[in-house]
């Protein structure tokens, strides 16, 4: 049964809170946009989407081995999004926003033949034992309708780390960043950071993965922090208006699709969507 | 093996498909445009769903997105080329709308879509009948005809534009072209290889290559046939190990391939060795 529009707003908004599962999403939801909006802003100014796109499918073949293996669906997702980051990580050598073009022919090759065999291996996987999952969909795509209050705890935990962990590196990050050259000759280990960060990515990527679906993490993880960008160049107030935007993405997607039949995953890539081209058409015009 | 028909088509269709992946996939990795590529094999996906939701030939869904998707990205691009970011967020609108697309073909039609999605997210090169083997073929082989015809302002346009400008070299239309090509390579193998896992055949064996050798014919070849072995072992494989599906059997074998690529590679640069990553691996 789909609940219904009433014409008192107030009431709808409180209606959303009254079943458990609605309240375990949102938790979980708000957990996610924060540490999105964070990861996401690096990855926008390191140019790392395409790394960040590979990791989010690893959610896939992550989901079905473990289920091929009988545990715990998460720990699948944690396991080949850590293990997929080592990979890009050592292979990728020097995955640094201003690296040469030379670096990135190398680099691009390596994360999209990683993602494709990730794919197969979950499409093995799936194949092997496919009673199970059902279908490829829900993981592809995302649901938030089967979030439990220990999953959301688990979510806590991961995105606390992740946070502080960012926190910890935030400087020397950003310097390395930005221009990775300059950060090497001022003693700032460049490989070591890249790597840390791509393990961050892997985390953040598969706890927001079980919400959104391997397939549309990259929305939340990469339209907030680009629209953000457009804004504003200042690090810290960028910062926090990309986890404002990413707040406002999934807060408006679960509300919408709470009243509605379609996923949860299609609202999330539209209103970033939106909310990218107004950011672009912002910045145009102030630039002017 | 080859006594039975369905195992001759996907041989067919399986090695023409390989051979324009492999020689495009050179170029695509010189270029650095291997996230477009998966742009474009992902936006595939989307275009045979939304064809079902409205009924027409998948093949059609399959050109008009991935083609649109190409024309897009090479126009908002500088010379061409759509920044990450740009691409990112635009085919992760797409993918959405493909979610709400198979939500609304699941509320409607209530049935076989979950057999379509998994076929053309995977691709089952089992299931094409000869006529669709034979287009697949024709289409990759012209396809192929096209990029070796083109090889020469190609491989300027992507190693020096400024040059390939200044010799009069329409370095714009040149690139526009390319990622229409791609877009069509794109639309054909998904019938085959699947949208999620094309990218393999197209990634891996160039990426091989540019390890392997600096010298671009030698490079185009070497990736041409790396995609064509890995087709030909991957089909037989699957056909030997029922379990195995042919998709994830290809795409293993031409990771391998670059896997040996860079070991070998590694092995023998004891000497000093001129190869088109050398310069990169130095930092």
């Amino acid at each position: 049964m789909i609940p219904s529009l009433s014409p008192n707003p107030i009431d709808d908004v409180r209606r959303l809170f009254t079943y458990p599962f609605m309240v375990n999403a949102l938790a979980a939801g708000t957990i996610v946009a924060i540490l999105a909006g964070v990861v996401g802003w690096y990855v926008v100014l390191r140019r790392q989407a395409f790394a960040s796109h590979t990791l989010s499918v690893m959610a896939f073949p992550g989901a079905a081995g473990a289920a091929l293996a009988g545990l715990p669906t998460a720990l699948g997702y944690y396991v080949a999004c850590t293990a997929a980051a080592l990979a890009i990580g050592r292979a990728g050598r020097s995955p640094g926003a201003a690296a040469g073009r030379r670096g990135q022919v190398g680099e691009s090759a390596v994360i999209g033949t990683v993602q494709t065999v990730g794919l197969a291996a979950g499409f093995l996987f799936l194949s092997l034992n496919h009673s199970v999952l059902g279908g490829p969909e829900t993981l592809l795509f995302g649901t938030f309708l089967g979030i439990t209050s220990g999953q959301v705890l688990v979510l806590l935990a991961v995105a606390l780390a992740a946070l502080v962990a960012l926190t910890a590196l935030a400087r020397p990050l950003l310097f390395s960043s930005i221009d990775p050259e300059v950060a090497r000759a001022g003693g700032v280990p460049v490989a070591r950071l890249d790597a840390l960060f791509l393990i961050v990515l892997g985390l953040a990527i598969a706890a927001t993965s079980q919400l959104t679906g391997a397939l549309l993490v990259f929305a939340l993880l990469i339209a907030p922090p680009a629209a953000a960008h457009q804004i504003t160049l200042r690090p810290l107030a960028g910062l926090l208006l990309s986890v404002a935007l990413a707040l406002l993405t999934i807060w408006l997607a679960l509300a919408i699709a709470y009243y509605s039949i379609y996923p949860v995953g299609f609202y999330v890539t539209t209103i970033g969507f939106v909310l990218y081209v107004l950011a672009r058409a912002a910045g145009r015009i102030r630039r002017r | 093996m080859f006594a039975h028909e369905f195992v001759r088509n996907a041989w067919l269709a399986g090695t023409f498909i390989a051979l324009a992946c492999g020689t495009i996939g050179w170029f695509v990795v010189l270029r650095a445009q291997v996230f477009a590529g998966d742009a474009l094999s992902h936006v595939a996906f989307v275009g045979a769903i939304a064809a079902a939701a409205a009924g027409v030939d998948e093949r059609i869904g399959l050109f008009t997105l991935t083609l649109a998707l190409a024309i897009g990205m090479g126009a908002l691009g500088h010379r061409a080329r759509a920044d990450d970011v740009t691409i990112g967020i635009s085919f992760a609108w797409i993918l959405g709308i493909g979610a709400l697309l198979l939500a609304v073909l699941a509320t409607s039609a209530a049935g076989a879509s979950g057999i379509t999605t998994a076929n053309t997210l995977f691709g089952s090169i089992y299931s094409l009948s000869a006529s669709d083997a034979l287009l697949a073929a024709a289409i990759a082989l012209a396809a192929t005809a096209g990029i070796l015809a083109a090889t020469r302002p190609l491989l300027l346009s992507s190693l020096d534009p400024e040059l390939a400008t200044v010799r009069g070299i329409p370095v714009r239309a040149l690139g526009l072209a390319f990622l229409a090509a791609l877009a069509i390579i794109a639309a054909e193998s998904t019938r085959a290889v699947g949208a999620l896992l094309l990218l393999g055949l197209i990634a891996a064996p160039g990426g091989a290559a540019a390890v392997l050798t600096a010298r671009p014919y030698l490079g185009v070849a070497l990736s041409a046939s790396i995609a064509v072995g890995a087709m030909w072992g991957g089909l037989a494989l699957s056909y030997a190990i029922a379990s195995l599906p042919a998709s994830t059997a290809v795409i293993g074998l031409a990771a391998c391939a670059y896997a040996g690529a860079g070991i070998w590679s590694r092995l023998a640069r004891r000497r000093p060795h001129d190869t088109l990553l050398s310069a990169g691996e130095s930092g």
